[in-house]
């Protein structure tokens, strides 16, 4: 925090060039534009909060702070709200950071999912054998980061039940994900053990169209949208935190409900 | 001036332990104060967490408006990305799940002293509907008086009453929106997720509202301003 005399509002570091762009490149300083409350956060402080790298950094450290914040929180038993049939968002909604029909095409015959990490056996899964394991249905509702919200019908295996097969070490501390479009994601054991974790081969007990995630999508009620990985083609048992897509480009890594 | 001195009236004692308990409550806050009692207006701690608590608020009303973009709720509403903070969602998510916690710690601390110091008793209430209305019309009339600051008329006890009743209702809301799962209890009392983010929404609309009648009253009575620095 430096000290600053000039009237806030009308430092040139205040002033907002690429104003048409939603998603900008995750590059430095990209969360701390915004003039006004922060040009009016600077009058009030004096300081110059918006030096960059600090305020960044320091907001990094908060989300970590608040990852811990939300394991504790997090209960294994409470389970999240389920719904009706009637009350299901129909049509529901697609959602991804491309359009739906650039959404991966894996091809049922030939796939399949790669088991790694601490787990005793690491034999691939066909999808055939994965849609022989006990299934269990859930309607919960899906909320996005975004704050949108939709009640969608899943039907699966619950993910504990599978770890479970797979000699998994449940005393590790992730499951990391990676999907067909090289989309990744890492969560909590805590998360994958809940009961309503959920390996999702089903929308509506009708197999899962493409654009919900064909052939596998991990359903969990318990975090936000973009935690929910769709085109499953590989998961791993681990202690290291292998990150995820959105989370590297900073939404908030445990995002629990 | 003791029981001992022989039965009192009713009345009389129980006037008699207001008083004594308003003067407990005085020093309670002069001793918390750098300045003398009878010129404080605003005791050290309601400055400290009145600037601690603006600073909070505007971190998550701008940053509040850039999380909104990403789904508004209302068709003819986007907020200017100029005075919306973080840039883009995950830049503003950042933001305010930060400067939540300075908001309700501090919130929790000035609430608590509100109550146990008597504050918020004798400074806000009783409020009356008549005394609102008679000072409202003195108001719009630029009649109403400000020369002592440490006693607040009707209309100022139902904004100051009203707007900590919002910061109560924005944080209930503010955490059944984060945790539905979790605190789905309290996500239930607000009528579910959906119906929490529009009562968050218009929480929030509520203290912009306050906030804007707050500021321009305190530039048009400067002095008032200058109490809630110097506390005099």
């Amino acid at each position: 925090m430096r000290q600053r005399r000039t009237i806030p509002g009308v430092d040139p570091k205040l002033l907002i060039k690429d104003a048409a762009r939603v998603m900008p490149d995750a590059s430095r300083r990209s969360f701390l534009r915004g003039a006004a409350s922060l040009g009016a956060l600077t009058f009030l402080t004096g300081c110059d909060i918006i030096d960059g790298d600090t305020a960044e950094s320091v907001l990094r450290k908060i989300s970590e702070f608040n990852d811990g914040a939300q394991a504790a929180l997090f209960s294994r038993t409470k389970l999240a709200p389920t719904y009706p049939e009637s009350a299901i968002t129909r049509p529901f909604p697609f959602n991804a950071y491309y359009d739906e029909d650039e959404a991966p095409q894996v091809d049922g015959r030939t796939y399949k999912l790669e088991v790694a990490g601490l787990v005793d056996s690491k034999k691939p899964w066909t999808l055939e054998e994965l849609h022989a394991l006990p299934e269990v249905s859930q309607i919960t509702r899906h909320i996005c980061v975004e704050g949108w919200s939709a009640i969608g019908s899943w039907q699966g295996t619950p993910l504990s039940e599978f770890l479970k097969r797979i000699g998994a070490d449940t005393r590790a501390k992730y499951v990391w994900f990676k999907c067909a479009e090289g989309y990744t994601n890492t969560i909590d054991m805590p998360t994958a053990l809940h009961p309503q974790t959920q390996m999702t081969f089903k929308f509506d007990n009708k197999i899962l169209p493409r654009s919900y995630g064909f052939p596998m999508k991990i359903r969990m009620p318990t975090k936000l949208g973009f935690k929910n990985p769709k085109y499953v083609v590989a998961m791993e048992v681990t202690n290291t935190d292998k990150g995820g897509y959105w989370e590297d480009k900073g939404y908030n890594w445990f995002s629990g409900l | 001036m003791t029981d001992k001195d022989g039965p009192a009236h009713p009345q009389a004692r129980l006037r008699r332990i207001f008083v004594e308990s308003e003067g407990t409550m005085m020093s309670a806050e002069t001793m918390i104060s750098t300045a003398p009692a009878a010129t404080t207006i605003h005791p050290r701690w309601v400055r400290v967490c009145h600037w601690i608590n603006a600073l909070a608020i505007l971190v998550m009303i701008g940053s509040g408006w850039q999380i909104y973009n990403a789904s508004p709720l209302f068709d003819f509403l986007v907020f200017p990305r100029q005075i919306a903070l973080g840039n883009w969602l995950a830049g503003a998510l950042l933001w305010h799940f930060a400067a939540m916690w300075v908001l309700v710690i501090n919130g929790v601390v000035y609430v608590t002293l509100g109550i146990v110091t008597g504050r918020f008793r004798r400074k806000l209430l009783p409020i009356r509907p008549g005394d609102v209305v008679a000072d409202m019309k003195a108001a719009l009339t630029f009649k109403l008086a400000h020369d002592d600051l440490s006693r607040y008329n009707a209309v100022q006890k139902l904004l100051y009453t009203g707007v900590i009743l919002a910061g109560v209702v924005i944080v209930l809301s503010g955490l059944s929106i984060w945790k539905p799962v979790q605190l789905r209890e309290l996500t239930a009392l607000f009528g579910g997720y959906d119906a929490a983010r529009y009562v968050h929404f218009f929480a929030m609309a509520a203290i912009v509202g306050f906030i804007v009648v707050h500021v321009a009253l305190a530039l048009i009575v400067p002095k008032s301003l200058r109490a809630m620095i110097t506390g005099q």
